[in-house]
């Protein structure tokens, strides 16, 4: 089996982030019931189920977006559920979204010179100007060549094409330096082309990066997670490795189904 | 390929341009220039002042406010009594008027985290108006409706005395202008200024990379309110004079019109903006001193359907217009 050689299963007993007994309700609604979800550390762990499963609850109640009905979040053995969502993200756990949020009057290179200060802590600095920091902006030619945003890093955000717009969405993640990533449905809208270098990026992300991938493109899931679970009307359905989940008829029934239906 | 020189490109957007030099170096010696508008001259630098304060809350940060007059008069206010019943030094009276406001702006910015632009809004006006109606009825302190009179001034930095024709004001003025532009520019181009940028661009990300968005927001408000102090305690030094003018809703207005005029999240937009604006009024009262603000009116009618950029270059009126039709 792949994933039992993977040099990421060494470090696979530590848990990095840990879901416990998440609930979520908005009035009746049970939007999140009773999750629990254990992130190793180096982690390449997925999230499916179909639209409506709540997905994208469990990642805004892990930032900090939403207060949890019930259950704590911990990250690195801290209790981290009453913490606002910048606290968190301060201590190492980052997101991506589904849709992109970037700063549009600003340019990429401002917007990651800014991401880059504020997580190397000078945020605060009123005096000096954005660029004075040289490592501050190394790191950011670093991260416009990796995301292939150099060509157009002194262009507004709000002009640069789709493609280009999701690699900044990426970017700004990466720039946070986080030690466990979020990724929202990364490759969404993605062109082909450019689809494979990020995938290629998020794939060449350091082995003690734990990382949690919500994603509908199933080629995506199967060619990068080792371990997947299974969200279905807010709860958890099963987890397992990609060739249990495959396995598994009643993921079949709910969410594969239809994939296979075609693949037959 | 080319060399990416990242550093050289944010370094790039924070160069002091000649063109700034030019401007400052005309600002102050126009009371020299024309001794006969020192008077005018000192009210455009402190609006100017004051629509820059505006400024780094609405078009850097995204915080709307129809109530900034509550800082700019209250500034004024205690810059005034500080005069009348302590000590006549003007740089003191300043840091007073400028530290009534902070406080004020400290507390104040409370009632601006939560809400939409629309509570905004509601919220800062309403601020406004109590602060002027306490104004009103603390006549014992503020003398009311009819002003606080007898605010005599010393001179400034014990040696330059206020003369009638305004020259000494219209300095003192230009110069306290002038730090609060250079301090507010280093601000505005710092990280702090972008990390303020990114929470008017988008505050669901802001505060996704780490941001302290609410602490940020509180920041921007003390700041505003701070320099809104100053402008207003500008005003009441230069004057001599403290009326329940300095809180009327019309001022808070004026300066949302002078940012409109100027152009926000660029504080030579302020600056432009108190320019054009209260030479318009000058040139306008002038002509028809009771319906001036007819013309104010249309003029920002016109400014902002044809807006700023084509406004003044007529020439292009004609091009964009087939443009738009094609």
């Amino acid at each position: 089996m792949n994933s039992a050689l993977h040099p990421k299963a060494a470090l696979a007993s530590e848990t990095v982030l840990s879901a416990q007994g998440l609930e979520m309700r908005f009035g009746g609604i049970v939007a999140t019931n009773c999750v629990n979800l254990d992130l190793k550390k180096g982690a390449r762990h997925a999230l499916i189920g179909p639209n409506g499963a709540g997905k994208t609850t469990f990642i805004n109640l892990l930032t900090g977006v939403l207060q949890p009905s019930a259950g704590r979040i911990v990250l690195e053995g801290e209790d981290i559920s009453t913490l606002a969502p910048n606290e968190r993200v301060g201590r190492g756990m980052v997101r991506t979204f589904q849709i992109n949020q970037l700063f549009d009057s600003m340019t990429p290179l401002q917007t990651l010179a800014l991401v880059v200060s504020q997580r190397s802590g000078l945020g605060r600095r009123w005096w000096p100007s954005l660029g004075h920091s040289q490592q501050v902006a190394q790191r950011c030619e670093e991260l416009l060549t990796k995301f292939h945003l150099a060509e157009v890093m002194n262009q507004r955000t709000r002009e640069l094409a789709y493609g280009k717009r999701r690699l900044l969405e990426i970017a700004i993640a990466l720039a946070c330096e986080p030690r466990v990533l979020l990724l929202d449905e990364p490759v969404a809208g993605v062109p082909a082309g450019e689809r494979e270098e990020l995938l290629q990026t998020v794939a060449a992300l350091p082995a003690d990066v734990s990382v949690l991938l919500i994603e509908h493109d199933m080629d995506m899931v199967f060619s990068f997670a080792t371990r997947m679970t299974v969200l279905v009307n807010g709860a958890v359905l099963t987890e397992g490795t990609p060739q249990e989940i495959a396995a598994d008829p009643r993921v079949k029934a709910v969410y594969l189904g239809h994939g296979e239906g075609a693949g037959a | 390929m080319q060399t990416l020189s990242a550093q050289a490109s944010l370094l790039q957007q924070s160069r002091i341009k000649p063109l700034e030099l030019v401007f400052w170096l005309l600002a102050f010696a126009a009371p020299v220039l024309t001794p006969s508008h020192a008077l005018i001259i000192n009210e455009i630098a402190i609006v100017a002042l004051f629509a820059i304060s505006l400024d780094i809350i609405l078009g850097y940060t995204g915080i709307v406010s129809l109530g900034h007059a509550a800082f700019f008069g209250l500034g004024g206010y205690a810059a005034a009594l500080f005069a009348k019943h302590v000590m006549p030094d003007p740089m003191v009276g300043l840091a007073v008027g400028i530290a009534a406001a902070t406080l004020l702006g400290l507390i104040a910015s409370l009632t601006i985290l939560r809400g939409s632009d629309l509570t905004r809004l509601m919220v800062t006006l309403g601020l406004g108006l109590i602060l002027m109606e306490l104004a009103n009825k603390l006549d014992w302190l503020t003398g009311g409706a009819d002003g606080l009179q007898g605010v005599v001034m010393g001179p400034i930095l014990g040696r330059f005395e206020f003369d009638l024709s305004g020259q000494t004001a219209a300095y003192y003025s230009l110069s306290v202008l002038l730090v609060f532009f250079v301090l507010l520019r280093r601000v505005t181009q710092s990280p702090l200024g972008a990390t303020l940028m990114a929470i008017r661009d988008n505050r669901l990300r802001a505060m996704s990379i780490g941001i302290p968005v609410n602490s940020r927001l509180t920041l921007a408000y003390t700041l505003a309110a701070a320099v809104a102090g100053a402008a207003g305690a500008l005003m009441t030094q230069t004057t001599g004079f403290a009326s329940l003018d300095l809180f009327e809703f019309h001022r808070s207005a004026d300066v949302l019109l002078i940012l409109v005029i100027g152009g926000t999240g660029w504080l030579y937009g302020g600056v432009a903006g108190a320019i054009v604006f209260k030479l318009m009024q000058d040139f306008l009262s002038s002509i028809t001193p009771q319906y001036w603000m007819f013309w104010i009116g249309l003029f920002l009618v016109v400014l902002v359907l044809v807006g700023r950029d084509r406004l003044i270059r007529p020439w292009t009126w004609l091009g964009t217009g087939r443009k738009g039709q094609s």
